[in-house]
């Protein structure tokens, strides 16, 4: 079909308008803010930059920040697959139920997210007492940092992989079962190489998020420095101090990642589209 | 209205979709335009009706040049073969949808419209289903209604895409007989698209036989069947 | 039976399907939802339902906390009004024209899910502030566009941009023209077209993600306090009210304000899935 009907197109007039509005409206909300991390970080030079990197509060902020990334998204990459294995290959009651729930992190704010685990892990919480008792420490601490990314990254790869294998349906699994495969093997070598590249997906989701979570986090971190500063923290940390040059310096490292995130993400789009869910994030 | 054809051209890119095609056809004709799917058949319909344009050629209506007209401007009809109904709104406003996008003062009143909608419903055997929306209703249902919609605005010409091909045999035989009692009654200009001969030749004063962006024959039915001008036509009849 | 899965026809032995490893699986799902989600929210409740009517209604109602909440809804909405109408647009742009960066156009959109929200905030009040790219010329008409509740629409604006763009270009896409050619051959124009017979079919998707921007607008935090301003009454927005009040070891009236905002956002999702799902009805009707 031609796409030229001009019966059913825009003037090019209004269709440059369009596209010039629509570029100009992405540029200003999305791109300067961007282009100006990487502006204000390396405002004084390169050797300014490297150093705010490797002082030592910033380099315990970095490894903070992989730890904690190393940790949840394995958590939550595994209990997602469960969930969508769960709900996708079986039928029972309260499904959907299930489903609704596993959305919920996504409209609870971050802050409220972080309240929640101090009122069961802080020294006034339900568990309180015992933890002091037990001189353990979730809030306050690096425990206390990993809970609070796994609640706000739980949905990420549970919401990519349902649709997507709801819409790649049973077919398959149940003929390997007739074939005499167990259960491991079906999940091995039937499902997880038509999910694979939703599967990144979600993932990538799910440590660009666990990397770059500031409210829930900053809740429950308390702040002390070189101790429970994630890289989100760091930044604001040094924001507030003016010392903004090194905030953007750490900032940056972040928008990088981003930008790695959208790049990946693009590439998948483009080669795998087909085998990604269609559903909005 | 008659519609003449003169030596259109189309491609897509380097496939020539139609290779200087011209007809003529007389007013109150019904014409079938037939073919193997990628003859050309919906592209020149297409093309007739404003919807692609075509390198070079003319379209003439009543022999007024049309060619560089929209088709909000050529007075026709057009079913398609997918009903594209307005599926958010009642089937009585998908019918009077043209009338209601006319400018203040060409636009009916409101009763001429209303009794305009109930008027088609008749005709097309659908009385009482104005408030239904289209997806309470079936196939055959949903192109009766794309009909009545395409008649609303009194077009001089009415052009039909495959209309009945995703029904199934038996409602389109009875949609086949409605169309014709219809196109009879109204005294239309119709072109309609089809790959199934049969119907062609159940329905149409004359047939236009396509292939690979030609037009092999243009004749009565009878004609066709009893001369056929090539092999080409020979073979696509058997 | 839940709508969600692709049940299969005349295997329906039983409630669970022949597959294996439900048990495994359902025990990890509720395992991680129980210990990760409901115990939480059960404890935020619990301490809410601790304090007493009276209390909680003075806290959770407060001057200073209704001024947050108009603040933090206010210009989540306006942000979410300003994405639909933009999103929209962009969504447009993007499915039905081929020109030089569409591409890059598409990956971009996508920003706000992938940046940091702390990162974002410095990087907004970098540009809008009065010594920034856009906020100097600004200035020089007297308009300040940051430590204000403009900040935090701009903020918001931000945050919300992806919502409306992802959740209307799949409906966009799979349109077709055909009905647009129906309303060419009946005579209407573009315009009308648009208006008639185009933005009804993706309405709902227009609300859909209106809702989830505007739901995502309500709590958030790492992007806007850098923009805010962060005065009470004036630019101080719920989260971070609630912040200020653990500051203070007012753990109560923290809570007392974060009930009063989850119920919001459950809510909206709930009409969110409602809509969403009356939506699915209609369509496959």
């Amino acid at each position: 079909m031609s796409a030229k009907n001009a019966a059913v197109t825009e003037s090019l007039l209004t269709k440059t308008i369009l596209i010039l509005v629509a570029v100009a409206y992405v540029a200003l909300i999305l791109v300067l803010p961007l282009a100006s991390v990487f502006s204000e970080a390396f405002r004084h030079g390169i050797a300014a930059f490297k150093a705010a990197i490797v002082e030592p509060d910033a380099l315990a902020a970095i490894q903070l920040t992989l730890t904690v990334a190393a940790i949840s998204v394995p958590i939550n990459m595994v209990c997602g697959l469960a969930a969508a294995w769960a709900v996708t290959k079986h039928d029972f009651r309260g499904k959907q139920l299930l489903i609704s729930l596993i959305d919920v992190p996504f409209s609870i704010s971050p802050v409220v997210a972080g309240l929640m685990y101090l009122l069961l892990f802080g020294a006034q919480g339900w568990f309180g007492e015992w933890l002091l008792a037990h001189d353990i420490r979730i809030a306050f601490a690096k425990p206390g940092i990993v809970l609070a990314t796994l609640i706000v990254t739980l949905p990420f790869v549970a919401r990519e992989l349902i649709p997507l294998m709801q819409a790649q349906g049973r077919e398959e699994e149940e003929a390997a079962l007739t074939l005499g495969a167990p259960g491991w093997r079906i999940f091995l070598w039937v499902t997880l190489p038509n999910i694979r590249w939703g599967l990144l997906y979600g993932v990538l989701l799910t440590n660009a998020r666990a990397m770059g979570e500031f409210g829930a986090v900053s809740v429950i971190s308390g702040h002390i420095r070189g101790e429970t500063n994630t890289m989100p923290l760091q930044v604001e940390v040094l924001y507030n101090e003016y010392n903004f040059a090194a905030a953007f310096a750490v900032a940056s490292l972040l928008a990088g990642l981003a930008l790695v995130t959208l790049v990946v993400k693009t590439l998948l789009e483009w080669r795998h589209g087909d085998q990604l869910a269609a559903a909005g994030h | 209205m008659t519609i003449t054809v003169r030596n259109i051209v189309k491609g897509f890119g380097n496939y020539p979709a139609l290779r200087s095609v011209s007809l003529d056809i007389e007013d109150g004709a019904f014409v079938a335009l037939l073919g193997p799917s990628g003859s050309g058949k919906t592209t020149l319909l297409r093309i007739i009706a404003g919807l692609e344009t075509a390198e070079s050629g003319q379209i003439l209506f009543g022999g007024e040049d049309v060619t560089d007209r929209a088709p909000q401007d050529r007075g026709i009809g057009f079913v398609f073969q997918n009903y594209a109904l307005f599926r958010h709104m009642t089937v009585e406003h998908n019918i009077a949808f043209g009338l209601e996008v006319m400018k203040r003062g060409q636009r009916p009143a409101s009763n001429a419209i209303k009794a305009r909608v109930e008027e088609l419903l008749e005709l097309v055997q659908l009385p009482g289903y104005g408030k239904r929306y289209p997806s309470q209703l079936s196939g055959g249902q949903r192109q009766r209604v794309a009909l009545a919609r395409a008649l609303a605005r009194e077009p001089s010409i009415l052009l039909l895409d495959e209309p009945f091909g995703a029904l199934d045999a038996k409602v389109r035989r009875e949609l086949r007989e409605a169309l014709r009692e219809i196109h009879d009654r109204v005294g239309l200009t119709s072109i309609f698209v089809t790959h199934d001969y049969e119907e062609a030749f159940a329905l149409a004063d004359k047939v236009a036989i396509l292939g690979q962006g030609k037009i092999e024959q243009f004749d009565t039915p009878e004609a066709v069947q009893q001369h056929p001008a090539n092999d080409y036509v020979r073979e696509f009849l058997s | 039976m839940a709508t969600a899965a692709v049940s299969l026809p005349g295997k329906r032995r039983g409630r669970h399907s022949p597959l294996p490893g439900l048990p495994l699986t359902l025990g990890i799902t509720v395992a991680w939802l129980s210990i990760l989600l409901l115990l939480p929210l059960v404890a935020l409740f619990a301490k809410s339902l601790t304090l007493g009517p009276g209390h909680f209604f003075e806290a959770a109602f407060s001057r200073r906390a209704i001024a947050s909440y108009e603040l933090s809804f206010g210009a989540a909405l306006v942000a979410a009004g300003v994405n639909a109408v933009f999103g929209l647009l962009v969504a447009w742009v993007l499915v039905r024209y081929r020109f030089p960066g569409r591409r890059l156009l598409g990956a971009l959109v996508d920003l706000p899910f992938a940046l940091p929200t702390a990162v974002a905030g410095i990087a907004l009040t970098a540009v809008y502030a009065d010594t920034g790219w856009v906020g100097k010329p600004v200035a020089a008409f007297g308009i300040k566009l940051a430590y204000n509740p403009i900040g935090v629409v701009i903020a918001l604006t931000f945050i919300g941009l992806p919502f409306v763009v992802r959740t209307v270009e799949p409906v966009l896409a799979d349109m077709g023209r055909g009905l647009e050619e129906a309303a060419a051959t009946l005579g209407a124009r573009r315009w009308t077209i648009f208006r008639r017979v185009i933005l009804p079919e993706i309405f709902p998707a227009i609300v859909t993600g209106f809702a989830l921007a505007f739901a995502r607008g309500v709590g958030e935090y790492g992007s806007v306090i850098f923009i805010a301003g962060n005065m009470p009454f004036k630019s101080e927005i719920a989260p971070l009210l609630i912040v200020t009040k653990l500051e203070e070891y007012d753990y109560a009236g923290a809570t007392a304000i974060a009930t009063v905002l989850l119920l919001a956002s459950l809510v909206l999702l709930l009409l969110i899935n409602l809509w969403q799902g009356r939506e699915l009805k209609r369509r496959s009707a």
